[in-house]
């Protein structure tokens, strides 16, 4: 069996339909449960918390079910390269707003203190540095 | 209809509904930045599950525009927004 007909291997149409919905279903799963903690929890930084993890991981599963969707195995191979990048850009600025927004909640004092079991920015709130 | 897009259909439908809630309801200018990120990320999880159910793959320049892009207004939100912006919940 020679590359080409192996990369035409497709999987059943219904299979891969199910597949695909399955883990559309459990990506969407993922977003409601950002939502739920959004709505739920008491101050920024917790719900940055909700807000942040939840949502990159089923927009990875989701990805997966764009790359699963195409049935033959060339069209997986070629959808997982497609959706790399739209995840690699999501994991790398996720963590860029999260720690600006947490910061500002900090400095904001829209945080519940009493609640810290550590609060190891107290000193630089007393000389607060230069940049923002 | 497939039950399993049904479902899916009302779990985004409800995402979307509760990251609204948080942004009317936010007490601070923060809360409603990161409800607005998170329901940014929504719109971009529904467009690939456009993609995953009708099989095509024309979307995927808006996501990537929308994961490189949608960082900057968190990001200038929390840059700009008053230092004593201590509003009671």
């Amino acid at each position: 069996m020679n590359v080409t007909s192996f990369l035409e291997l497709a999987v059943p149409a219904p299979v891969a339909e199910t597949i695909a919905l399955v883990l559309v279903l459990l990506g969407a799963i993922l977003c409601l449960s950002a939502a739920v903690g959004l709505l739920r929890l008491r101050d920024v930084p917790s719900r940055l918390h909700a807000g942040t993890k939840p949502q990159v991981l089923g927009l990875v599963l989701i990805c997966l079910a764009i790359a699963v969707a195409q049935r033959t195995i060339g069209g997986m191979l070629l959808g997982v390269v497609i959706v790399i990048p739209v995840i690699l850009l999501q994991f790398a600025t996720a963590p860029l707003s999260a720690h600006m927004v947490g910061r500002q909640a900090y400095r904001n004092g829209t945080i519940q203190a009493h609640s810290l079991v550590v609060d190891e920015y107290a000193e630089s709130k007393q000389t607060p540095p230069a940049a923002g | 209809m497939n039950p399993l897009l049904i479902a899916i259909l009302v779990v985004f439908g409800l995402a979307a509904i509760l990251c609204v809630i948080r942004i009317v309801r936010g007490p601070s200018i923060l809360d409603r930045t990161v409800a607005s990120d998170v329901l940014l990320t929504e719109v971009m999880c529904v467009l690939g599950a456009d993609m995953a159910i009708n099989g095509h793959t024309r979307n995927i320049p808006v996501m990537l525009i929308i994961a490189a892009v949608g960082v900057f207004a968190s990001i200038s939100v929390a840059r700009y927004v008053a230092r004593r912006d201590n509003t009671a919940p």
